[in-house]
């Protein structure tokens, strides 16, 4: 199962190698991982999203709380959260496709950002599954390079204000 | 007052309290060494950094003070990973500093680099690199309190030379201040109320108490408890010494090469009490058939432990002494009940280690070595600090010596570490110096750390050494015999040294025991001596280590004498 779980961490050097060795040490793999500085810039927040059985995660979940520097975990499986992947998407664009592109593009509220004969390429943000479905479309017209920023996640904010 | 690197590395552990410290000099820490040179801080100098680590492991275990090691850069550094890792399986609370090269050198292969705080990052509770001399007493202060408080663990602090040589004003911090990191000690009360319930419904329950209960030093407060409540004691390797050895409620060790009582009556409980012990495979044998029929109680202050191995129903994040304090409390609220109600229950355990005591058979030709534990045990009165290499040696140690108090048997359990007997004793001896000391040793395992015969000689240090010396790697010729058909592949030790003689070599008492009959005139004569002592005792070769559940079988299935 696909747990992302987010993690508070104090933002010093090392501390993405602390996280990522737990992982690699005991064979999981994370599928993807963001990190940047929060308000507080002695912070950082990670999100990481990563595969495996309850007790597997449960027992990541524990061991990342046990880093010293490490200050919060949530693993927002299910629980009421938002998340959100960011992609760049080289298309392949000519005479016969350029159109159908575009119309993908609208009806997904993407951006064309970049403009070549040969290719588009566009913008989206929006959670796996809106990022999924354009994929699909443009998949027969020709993807020719993707890039993804990875999954970050936020708790929505009914949650978070009851703590 | 303005003091270079150097000078507050010396200033900070005497704030600390650190006295002792075990280590090995080279150019990247010679601005220590040159301070060390006139402080009150008593340096015993290794021979070989992973003894110095070991002793200052050996140290933290016998005293339960903060154990500190200091080492050079590069080789210095990588030649303690095996001690620190030793230290990380067993929860030991050692602080180890290594020289590193200059700031501006990181990263470029100088000469003598290694990142040590990335090779030991899985090994360690924490590791810091310094990389502003303003940054090191916090960084010191931060890294005793890691290392001694919540579940103990090594700390590595990595000092680049440059930070060694520059200057800042000196204030060493009154407390710290870590946001991330709150270990938690109080039990929660209604998680206490509830196991307690538990127990009182139960009719077969069961003590398996680990290392936790003496990292706590809650030996007491075990040992109330079990009394209090009637309830039979097994221990693992590392909780020995946490329960009295010679107390009836006592049923020995379990697991592996427990007894078959301990192991009976763990596969047989309705209730299993596990406290401080973490469910290692050697203890559980095949997990699915470990403790089947019983509600699993977890006291442990790691909360990775729980749940970790074993599903367990009553979990207990907290400090064991905190947590069996506050069930004392609210037992005192409870009504006593009016018969024993684990009496049959005992009487069970009773005939089962009546059953299968632990034994050998004694001849007047070949000495065993269950015999020569035996008469260490008889001979020290049961009051020797003991230590163990690794193999067979250290599991008859475990079986045969009994120990009635905490921090009497060192050994390592979680790594297995041969070599470490040795100068773990080391450290045990200088934290006691009037205590008899006993490494209990292999002759293949004495020979990973030998050269610390001249530390001991170096600083009058009286530890004893008492070599089991089957010619074999024992333990694995013991599987072999058993398991490959007696195939005994690398692991007959054809060549040894003569080790009466090698003793002497470096001044040291050599005496050496040929059978049954010497043993008693050998262990009186080292024991009267003030000086170390290396004991050879040849014994019966091909001596095996029983019970013992084969790797994967269930408790219940031990292969017997
Ligand atoms: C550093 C290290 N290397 C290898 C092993 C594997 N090992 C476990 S027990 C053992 C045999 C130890 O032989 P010895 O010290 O002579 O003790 P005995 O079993 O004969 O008492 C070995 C090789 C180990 N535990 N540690």
């Amino acid at each position: 199962m696909r747990h992302v779980i987010s993690v508070l961490v104090e933002n010093e050097f090392g501390v993405l190698s602390r996280i990522s060795g737990l992982f690699s040490g005991r064979g999981f793999n994370i599928e993807s991982l963001c990190v940047a500085e929060t308000l507080d810039p002695d912070v950082s927040k990670m999100t990481i999203v990563t595969r495996g059985s309850d007790e597997i995660v449960e027992q990541i979940t524990k061991q990342l709380r046990k880093l010293i520097t490490v200050i919060k975990v949530t693993d927002f499986t299910g629980t009421d959260y938002i998340d959100r992947e960011l992609i760049l998407v080289k298309v392949k664009a000519n005479d016969d496709t350029r159109s159908e592109v575009l119309s993908i593009t609208d009806i997904f509220r993407a951006k064309v950002v970049d403009v070549s004969p040969t290719a588009y390429t566009i913008e989206l943000t929006g959670d796996q599954n809106k990022i999924s479905a354009i994929l699909e479309l443009f998949k027969p017209i020709g993807v020719v390079e993707i890039v993804s920023s990875g999954t970050i996640a936020i708790a929505r904010s009914d949650k978070s204000a009851k703590k | 007052m303005k003091l270079t690197g150097a000078e507050i590395f010396v200033e900070s552990l005497k704030k600390e309290g650190v006295d002792t410290v075990f280590g090995f000099p080279g150019g990247a820490v010679i601005h220590i060494y040159d301070k060390l040179f006139d402080s009150d801080i008593n340096h015993y100098l290794a021979r070989h950094e992973q003894a110095a680590v070991h002793a200052a492991d050996g140290y933290a275990r016998s005293s339960g003070k903060v154990g500190v090691a200091l080492v050079t850069s590069g080789p210095g550094a990588t030649n303690t990973v095996t001690g620190i890792a030793t230290a990380y399986m067993d929860s030991i609370p050692i602080v180890v500093f290594t020289g590193q090269v200059p700031t501006a050198l990181i990263g470029n292969d100088a000469f003598q680099e290694a990142d040590i705080v990335g090779i030991t990052r899985p090994c360690t509770k924490h590791n810091y690199l310094v990389k502003d001399v303003k940054d090191l007493p916090k960084i010191i202060k931060e890294a005793f309190h890691v290392a001694a408080s919540g579940r103990p663990g090594p700390v590595l602090i990595d000092i680049p030379k440059d930070v060694l040589m520059a200057s800042t004003e000196f204030n060493y911090p009154e407390t710290y201040t870590m946001r991330s990191y709150k270990p938690t000690l109080e039990g929660h009360k209604g998680q206490i109320q509830k196991a307690l319930k538990a127990i009182h419904k139960a009719k077969k329950p069961v003590i398996y108490a680990g290392g936790g209960v003496i990292l706590s030093g809650a030996s007491k407060e075990l040992t109330k408890f079990a009394k209090k409540l009637n309830i039979p004691v097994t221990t693992t390797l590392m909780g020995l010494g946490g329960f009295p050895g010679t107390d009836p409620l006592f049923m020995g060790m379990l697991g592996m090469h427990g007894t078959y009582a301990a192991n009976m009556a763990t596969s047989h409980c309705d209730i299993l009490i596990a406290i401080g012990s973490r469910f290692d495979d050697r203890v559980t044998g095949k997990i699915s058939e470990f403790a089947p029929d019983a509600t699993i109680i977890h006291i442990d202050i790691d909360p990775t432990s729980i749940s970790k191995n074993v599903k367990v129903d009553i979990p207990i994040v907290g400090d064991v002494k905190h947590v069996l304090n506050k069930a004392f409390d609210i037992m005192k609220t409870e009504k006593p009940p009016k018969t024993d109600p684990y009496k049959e229950w005992r009487e069970d355990v009773d005939k089962w280690e009546n059953a299968h005591k632990l034994g050998y058979k004694h001849t007047k030709t070949k000495t065993k070595p269950q015999y020569v534990v035996e008469r260490l045990f008889e001979l020290t009165k049961g009051d020797a600090i003991i230590t163990t290499e690794v193999g067979q040696n250290q599991m008859w140690a475990a079986q045969f010596y009994k120990y009635n108090h905490p921090r009497s048997f060192l050994t390592s359990g979680g790594l297995g570490t041969m070599g470490y007997g040795f100068p773990a004793a080391i450290g045990a001896q200088v934290a006691f110096p009037d205590k008899t000391v006993i490494d209990i040793a292999g002759d293949g395992s004495i020979q990973m750390n030998i050269q610390e015969l001249a530390t001991v000689k170096q600083y009058r240090l009286p530890v004893k050494i008492a070599i089991l010396n089957n010619g074999f790697l024992g333990m694995v010729r013991q599987w072999q015999q058993l398991f490959f058909n007696k195939r005994y592949s690398s692991t007959c030790l054809e060549v040894q040294p003569d080790f009466v003689k090698l003793a002497e070599a470096y001044g040291v008492v050599g005496l050496r025991s040929e059978s049954p009959a010497d043993v008693d005139d050998v262990i009186k004569e080292a024991l009267a001596t003030k000086h170390p002592v290396v004991m050879d005792f040849v014994v019966d070769r091909e001596e095996n280590i029983y019970p013992m559940v084969p790797s994967g079988a269930s408790l219940k299935e031990m292969l017997l004498v």
